[in-house]
């Protein structure tokens, strides 16, 4: 086999298993607070997703460049956390300044989650697995891999976001229990959901 | 020792810069035009979202308003003092518009309107307008007495008294809450102004009413032939003021032999 389709095959094993086998949300744990927070309606968990797409594989891309080309002949590693929060934070004011223009109706629905994109732990924790699974070693294509990552990362945020959003619709109109009523059952429910992911695990070896 | 602390300082000075340069071309190249006088009206506007204007709330009302796809007066709540307020934010002339107050056009209270049987269901006019018979009352026209439109109310301005549904005119911000409340569609908007009212909506003929209330509209005309100004007229049975020709000569009210048309 030639190089190009192996690293063809090595980005499509990548997309896979972040986005459905070790998905972020559902057996990483990351980034819960929109995944439940804007998770109400089907609509908004997938402008939610859109917009944490956008955010993480540009967050990808940009703190990949920042890291290889400064941080790592500068000596100065140790700096990652906080300029790729700087990135983060910049990234998701451009995400609002855009959407504040062109669809405002989903800009008012998101609300403050928009804003929290900044402080979200799937978006920064992307940004360092990156690191140390790409851009610290030589592997070739490493900010390639590494945005496909970040992209797949939020591809699998996206699919549980917007699974949760349909089953709590359905939810409403459910006659739960009283001590459930509200976040309780979504959080049985979101517990059913990682339950039924580990069934992905052992896809990919 | 230093050198690390300068450098570090210098290199995340540098990309803060970076992208502040990039995020404040991004704000103008993004630029949201937001009217000023949006916020304004919003401000000015009573802020109880009730509704009434059509809009979904004060801030649906305020963009419009700055849009200028509503008229300045349109907040029926707040009425001519508010109109005047955003006309002069909006540089425009309110002009005068009349205070409407809601009226519910039923004056069959308890002792004078008959029972069909004895009702002991929910509370509620929406709902018991549904059970069969359309509730205890025996006209099918008039009110149930059972409050929806005083839960509807934001203002405390309708309360139900002997039976049925009195407005409060003095309370009444006539956002149309109690309207859409009604399941027998009995309230409508007057002026306040205005002296008489047709208190019955029953359109059945006049011996059919009689067999149900002592206080119904039996489309007698009295009122039609001595109304001097040609303002009241029988229409389906039931008498109808037009507000703007009546004079408030109280005539009609005088002649009802029903006391259906009330002096307010």
């Amino acid at each position: 086999m030639s190089g190009e389709m192996n690293i063809f095959a090595e980005l499509m094993l990548i997309l896979v298993s972040t986005s459905v086998v070790s998905n972020v949300v559902l057996s990483q744990f990351l980034g819960l607070c929109p995944f439940f927070g804007v998770s109400k309606k089907v609509e908004t968990a997938l402008g939610m997703g859109v917009a944490i797409i956008f955010v993480i594989t540009l967050a990808s891309i940009v703190t990949g460049v920042i890291y290889k080309f400064v941080l790592i002949p500068t000596g100065f590693t140790y700096l990652q956390t906080i300029i790729f929060i700087l990135v983060i934070a910049a990234l998701v004011q451009f995400v609002e300044m855009v959407l504040k223009k062109h669809i405002p109706s989903l800009y008012r629905s998101l609300g403050v989650y928009l804003p929290l994109i900044t402080t979200n732990c799937a978006v920064l924790g992307v940004a360092l697995t990156n690191v140390t699974n790409y851009y610290d070693t030589d592997a070739p294509f490493s900010i390639l891999k590494g945005t496909f990552y970040g992209f797949g990362t939020a591809v699998g945020f996206m699919i549980a976001i917007v699974i949760l959003a349909s089953i709590r619709e359905k939810m409403e109109k459910n006659d739960v229990p009283r001590a459930f009523k509200g976040t309780g059952i979504v959080v049985v429910t979101a517990g059913l959901m990682a339950i039924a992911f580990c069934g992905f695990s052992g896809v990919i070896k | 020792m230093a050198y690390g602390i300068i450098m570090s300082i210098v290199l995340v000075g540098a990309v803060g810069c970076i992208i502040g340069f990039f995020l404040s071309f991004a704000s103008e190249k993004f630029k949201v035009k937001v009217d000023e006088r949006e916020e304004a009206v919003l401000s000015v506007l009573p802020g109880n979202n009730c509704g009434g204007c059509g809009y979904p709330g004060c801030s649906g009302l305020a963009e419009a308003i700055a849009k200028g796809n509503a008229p300045v007066g349109q907040c029926p709540v707040g009425g001519p003092p508010v109109a005047s307020k955003i006309a002069k934010i909006m540089g425009v002339d309110a002009g005068s518009s009349e205070r409407m107050v809601a009226f519910v056009k039923c004056v069959g209270t308890c002792e004078k309107a008959k029972d069909k049987y004895e009702y002991s269901g929910a509370k509620d006019c929406s709902v018991v307008a549904l059970v069969p018979g359309g509730g205890p009352k025996a006209c099918s026209y008039g009110c149930l007495g059972f409050g929806s439109c005083v839960s509807a109310c934001t203002f405390d301005a309708i309360h139900i008294v002997n039976g049925i549904s009195v407005v409060d005119k003095e309370a009444c911000k006539a956002c149309g809450a109690c309207i859409k409340a009604c399941p027998r569609h009995l309230i409508e908007l007057i002026p306040y102004s205005a002296s008489e009212a047709v208190g019955c909506s029953n359109k059945d003929k006049g011996k059919d009413v009689m067999a149900v209330c002592d206080t119904g509209c039996i489309a007698c005309h009295l009122c039609e032939k001595n109304c001097p100004s040609d303002a009241v007229h029988v229409v389906d049975n039931v008498a109808y003021i037009d507000q703007s020709k009546c004079t408030g000569c109280g005539t009609c009210a005088e002649k009802c032999p029903k006391k259906v048309i009330i002096r307010r």
